[in-house]
């Protein structure tokens, strides 16, 4: 579902965030993306996302090279990949309906299904009530959950998180990974990025392991886990 | 996991979705941006009523000066109309030969009427007018010529038809010289065509100002919004799509200018009409200014509305492509 090849980002200024990443995550997956900060975890979900590319090597989505992506198929691309991010991006100046609705309107869904859509997302992220709120007024672990309502509404085949979790305390945090699981457990590919090793063991998924721009070999990782535990 | 299960029978249903619900929901977004840009022109009246303000100026200094102009050309042309070719006659020409003459001269296309004046006329005429009339009974015979005066058809009081005219007429072996007051009146016609393409040359100037003018709005509005545009690439949405609500954004700057200069522009003909009808009382004339009219009154909102959109796309396409989500 997810395969990169002897992927390589060198950024403008010689920072190389990563260098010669290769992995292959099944359809079907749930997987953990862990490492310290500056391993590459972000730059790894962004490449993901087109929003950098690659300066060497292949990666493949769902069957499609997106080195063959041109700027204009991008939005396309993107429709089919849900992403959530650490500081949720909601849109202030609306309602959580209109941020869950918001991908359904890019996509050009009909205006009639909207509603029960957003309902059912909203529903599945526990906040069914809270549909006319504005996200300012919600707590953080709830205005993360609109996040991901928001990220699954258009029932993407994979979705990618950027430390979900990285605002939240342990219970808000488990509670939101639990949700993730489900969303798996449907059929959606899942790779979350996260330094919260002790949630990671407690959810026990397959955890790829970032360290300076490379992937760590799982024992080795698991040797770190075992001092570390 | 019904929800999810749920809301996964729906997504497939996304993929099946006809073209025409498509349609649908994208007319549908066409709408809604287009209710939107007028909604956002309302949330700040003062500033939105500034912007509209230096528009509508822009669009009415060459509109209204537009308006003054074909109202010159249109007085110019009304005496035009009234041109009329004197044919002096040759001396010596009997009673009988002038109104034979004059029979013929009728039977020409280009002309509407012909009045006679005989050589003992023009001699009246002249006696009671001059003051000379003493003088001119020393003579004996009378030296003044018989006269037709013509008026043209009304196909033929352009300038160059009345010029043909006078020189068919003058070929008549009985005609001494034509006369025609018209001259003038082709050089005013010129004035007023350099100047009208004076203010053609201004409102193009101008017109560059209001897309420039819209452009630095939207390009604030642009910048204003900039959460919104990124999230909504992150979420797949094409250019298409992000720039759909400023460019109506724009179009309703447009058009709000336009809706202020055709009132700028009433405004100052209603200033002038007193004046206008007072000089022409002077004249004797019946004329008064005409406005903009239905015409020009769509031509100065279709052009603000293009203007508007046009500005904002300028904004636009130089903008949007540097905001991408990091």
């Amino acid at each position: 579902m997810i395969q990169f090849s002897e992927v390589n980002k060198r950024y403008a200024g010689g920072n190389e965030a990563l260098a010669g990443v290769s992995f292959n995550i099944e359809h079907g997956e749930m997987v953990f993306l862990t490492g310290p900060s500056g391993a590459g975890k972000s730059t790894l979900l962004k490449l993901l996302a087109l929003i950098e590319r690659p300066s060497r090597g292949q990666i493949v989505v769902n069957g499609q090279n997106l080195g063959g992506i041109r700027r204009g198929q991008i939005p396309h691309y993107r429709r089919k990949v849900g992403v959530i991010f650490q500081d949720h991006k909601l849109l202030h100046d609306r309602s959580v309906f209109d941020n869950v609705a918001l991908p359904l309107i890019i996509a050009g869904v009909a205006h009639q299904d909207i509603p029960k859509r957003v309902s059912a997302a909203l529903e599945l992220v526990g906040l069914a009530h809270k549909e006319r709120a504005l996200p300012v007024m919600l707590s953080t672990g709830e205005q993360q959950r609109v996040g991901i309502a928001r990220a699954v509404i258009s029932r993407p085949p994979i979705l990618i998180a950027d430390e979900p979790t990285g605002n939240l305390d342990p219970d808000l945090s488990f509670e939101v990974m639990q949700l993730f699981r489900r969303l798996n457990q449907v059929g959606i590919t899942v790779l979350v990025a996260s330094h919260d090793h002790t949630l990671i063991r407690r959810l026990g998924q397959r955890v790829l392991s970032l360290r300076a721009g490379r992937v760590v070999a799982p024992e080795l990782q698991g040797d770190a886990h075992a001092g570390r535990a | 996991m019904p929800a999810a299960r749920d809301d996964g029978a729906r997504g497939a249903r996304l993929s099946r979705q006809t073209l025409r619900q498509r349609f649908a929901a994208y007319l549908l977004h066409h709408r809604q941006m287009l209710a939107a840009g007028f909604g956002r022109l309302r949330r700040h009246p003062l500033a939105t009523l500034m912007t509209v303000m230096v528009i509508g100026i822009a669009l009415a200094l060459p509109a209204g000066t537009l308006v003054l102009v074909s109202n010159a050309k249109s007085v110019s042309g009304t005496w035009q109309g009234a041109a009329r070719i004197s044919l002096f006659l040759k001396q010596n020409l009997s009673d009988s030969a002038l109104q034979q003459l004059a029979d013929r001269v009728r039977t020409y296309a280009g002309v509407a009427s012909v009045k006679v004046i005989t050589a003992s006329q023009s001699l009246a005429e002249f006696q009671q007018h001059s003051g000379f009339g003493d003088t001119l009974s020393l003579l004996g015979n009378n030296p003044l010529p018989a006269v037709l005066v013509i008026r043209p058809a009304n196909a033929y009081t352009t300038p160059l038809a009345a010029q043909q005219l006078g020189q068919e007429l003058g070929a008549l072996p009985q005609v001494a010289e034509v006369r025609m007051d018209i001259q003038w009146l082709r050089r005013l016609q010129a004035m007023l065509d350099i100047l009208h393409r004076a203010v053609l040359i201004i409102a193009l100037l101008l017109a560059l100002a209001v897309v420039l003018i819209v452009g630095n709005t939207i390009r604030l509005e642009i910048e204003n919004r900039r959460t919104e545009i990124e999230v909504s690439k992150l979420l797949g949405a094409t250019d298409a799509f992000i720039r759909r609500p400023f460019l109506y954004h724009g179009a309703w700057y447009g058009l709000a200018g336009g809706v202020m200069a055709w009132m700028l522009v009433l405004f100052a003909l209603l200033l002038m009409a007193g004046p206008v009808a007072h000089l022409a009382s002077l004249y004797g004339s019946q004329f008064h200014l005409s406005g903009l009219g239905l015409k020009g009154s769509l031509t100065l909102l279709v052009s603000s509305i293009a203007l508007g959109w046009l500005g904002s796309w300028v904004a636009v396409a130089r903008h949007l492509r540097a905001i991408e989500p990091t």
